[in-house]
């Protein structure tokens, strides 16, 4: 069973921010899932190989060509931050906090 | 007009009966006086549809695609160049991208027509369209109940003639189970047979792009024109596109049909059940061999489904923070870390926090053999019970949803029903086959139901000639909800 600082925790990593409520509701159906899918216990999965592609492709390359794909401006233009000599400034990432 | 199909509307073109233009202008009509009810669509395209139109009856040929001067809806998922993608989510609800997906690319060189983009659940992730930031999508046949979803935009649109096709993502029922709702045709393909380039990616090695119909005529259509090898998309492999309607209109005489038992055990709505039967015995006297067979994993694919798919899932959102596109917060932050926090907070749906909880936790330190590697395992043995039964039978005949369209609101509090109602989906998505939900009869209560079929990988061909059969042997396809 999760508890309510586990779920916390788990939003902290996944940088979301939970209110109060919202981690009790959460744990709730977020051990409810868990709960479920303890039923791959009951599997016998010894030497038994992951799958993680499904049609069996494996290391696939390519020329390494380079081609235009949008322009720069195009890109930086998503943005809502202010742009300064072709860069989003942002927040500042390290603080005295 | 706006009854066509897809193949009737293209010859109509070309005979001249009418144009591009007023093809356009009717569905365009039709979305105006109805699409307040039914809500299929985000956007409206109005003045650029008009502009395709005219320039698609400009540059017709004989030999053009069967998809110029067609109206289309596409799932609010496919990046379109400068029309708003949002997939449907606050987080990125005024993104307008500067590229189209290799997808629209295809279609735009085709001669599309787009009349707009669909409503869809929060990132494809829900079973109903309930998780839109839009709002939901009403069933068609029914106004109090959902669509299904994620794709239900697309399928409602399609079901009440508001597009002639339209697209949708699949990654374990997104298209099949809205299909199924709405009584449409909707094709999932084999993982990597349709580029998901500039598509927004929900669970990496199970999404699928693929087309809502209103016949299996159309579906063979629309997917020869889009599916195939891409370089911007390194897993779709180098397998040759057939046409896919030299498998339309032949018999199927002989031909293999697994009944996985699996599928028919309890949980299905009983009027369900008995649209299901009389749908099998109807593929019997079409001269199909039909035997009951096994899956034995089956009842493990849903939660290797919800604890690969989150895992999936969380990496691909992690990009999703408000900076290079998206929304900002709306308050006063202090710092990045601040600024992450509540770009996210404010801009993802319960549904995305949920899921992304759950990705991150079974993802997490200690928990990843337990979890993750024990899901991939699983599905490795759901694999191997496909490829098994396919040795003995051509196709799978299966249920899409074992309840018909359902109330909205009624699940909503409950998310893990609502997973379990994927439970004849998510299977062949593990096992990246593909499969196809056609329109097989009604609940008493006049709610489609559909029959799916699922074929091996690379098959559609086959699936396509199994549902074209059954089709035009029946009238299913043909009955329309009232508006």
């Amino acid at each position: 069973m999760l508890s309510n600082e586990e779920v916390q925790h788990i939003a902290k990593l996944a940088r979301l921010g939970l209110k109060e409520e919202e981690t009790k509701k959460f744990a709730k159906q977020l051990n409810d899932i868990l709960d479920y899918v303890k039923l791959l216990e009951e599997v016998d999965t010894k030497d038994v190989p992951l799958t993680s592609q499904v049609t069996g492709l494996e290391n696939v390359s390519r020329e390494d060509n380079v081609e235009r794909f949008c322009e720069k401006d195009e890109l930086l233009g998503c943005t809502e931050l202010p742009v300064e000599r072709d860069q989003i400034r942002v927040k500042p990432v390290i603080t005295e906090n | 007009m706006i009854e066509l199909t897809l193949a009737q509307a293209a010859e109509g073109l070309r005979k001249k009966e009418f144009s591009s233009l007023e093809l356009t202008k009717s569905v365009l009509e039709r979305m105006k006086s109805l699409d307040s009810q039914v809500h299929a669509y985000v956007e409206t395209c109005e003045d650029e549809a008009l502009k395709q139109a005219e320039a698609a009856d400009a540059s017709l040929k004989e030999d053009s695609s069967v998809l110029h001067g067609i109206p289309v809806g596409l799932k609010d998922i496919f990046n379109t160049k400068g029309v708003r993608t949002t997939c449907c989510s606050n987080i990125i609800k005024d993104f307008v991208p500067p590229y189209d997906a290799s997808v629209v690319s295809k279609l735009r060189d085709a001669g599309m027509v787009m009349v707009g983009k669909t409503n869809m659940d929060e990132f494809a992730c829900g079973s109903s369209t309930e998780h839109s930031c839009f709002g939901v999508t009403k069933n068609p046949w029914d106004l109090d109940r959902v669509a299904g979803g994620s794709s239900g935009g697309s399928a409602a649109a399609v079901a009440a003639d508001m597009a002639y096709y339209s697209l949708g993502t699949d990654t374990g029922g997104s298209i099949r189970q809205p299909a199924s709702l709405c009584g449409v045709v909707g094709l999932k393909v084999t993982y990597g047979r349709v580029s998901r380039s500039g598509v927004t990616s929900m669970a990496s090695s199970w999404d699928t792009i693929g087309p809502f119909t209103k016949t299996v005529e159309d579906a063979a259509l629309v997917l020869k024109e889009i599916a195939g090898h891409d370089r911007r998309d390194s897993t779709t492999p180098k397998v040759d596109v057939p046409d896919y309607t030299k498998n339309l209109g032949q018999s199927i005489q002989g031909l293999k049909v697994g009944l996985p038992k699996e599928y028919f055990g309890e949980g299905i709505d009983p009027e369900v059940r008995k649209v299901l039967d009389e749908a099998i015995s109807q593929l019997k006297s079409l001269g199909a061999e039909v035997k009951e067979v096994s899956l034995p994993s089956t009842k493990y694919a849903v939660a290797v489904y919800y604890v690969a798919m989150p895992a999936e899932l969380s990496a691909n959102l992690a990009r999703f923070d408000g900076i290079r596109y998206g929304s900002k917060p709306k308050g006063d932050v202090e710092d990045m870390i601040d600024y992450y926090f509540q770009a996210r907070s404010e801009g993802f749906g319960d549904e995305i926090k949920r899921r992304i909880m759950i990705g991150t936790y079974v993802l997490s330190a200690g928990y990843y053999d337990a979890y993750y590697k024990k899901a991939q395992q699983v599905r490795t043995l759901i694999i191997q019970d496909f490829n098994k039964v396919f040795e003995e039978v051509d196709v799978l005949a299966t249920p899409v949803s074992p309840i018909p369209a359902f109330k909205i609101g009624e699940k909503a509090d409950d998310p893990l029903s609502m997973y379990l109602a994927d439970v004849f989906t998510i299977p062949s998505s593990c096992a990246g086959v593909p499969a196809i939900s056609i329109p097989c009869g009604f609940t008493n209560q006049q709610l489609p139901v559909g029959l799916q079929i699922i074929g091996p990988q690379f098959e559609e061909g086959k699936i396509l000639q199994v549902a074209s059969a059954y089709e035009q042997s029946t009238e299913w396809h043909k009955q329309r909800p009232q508006l």
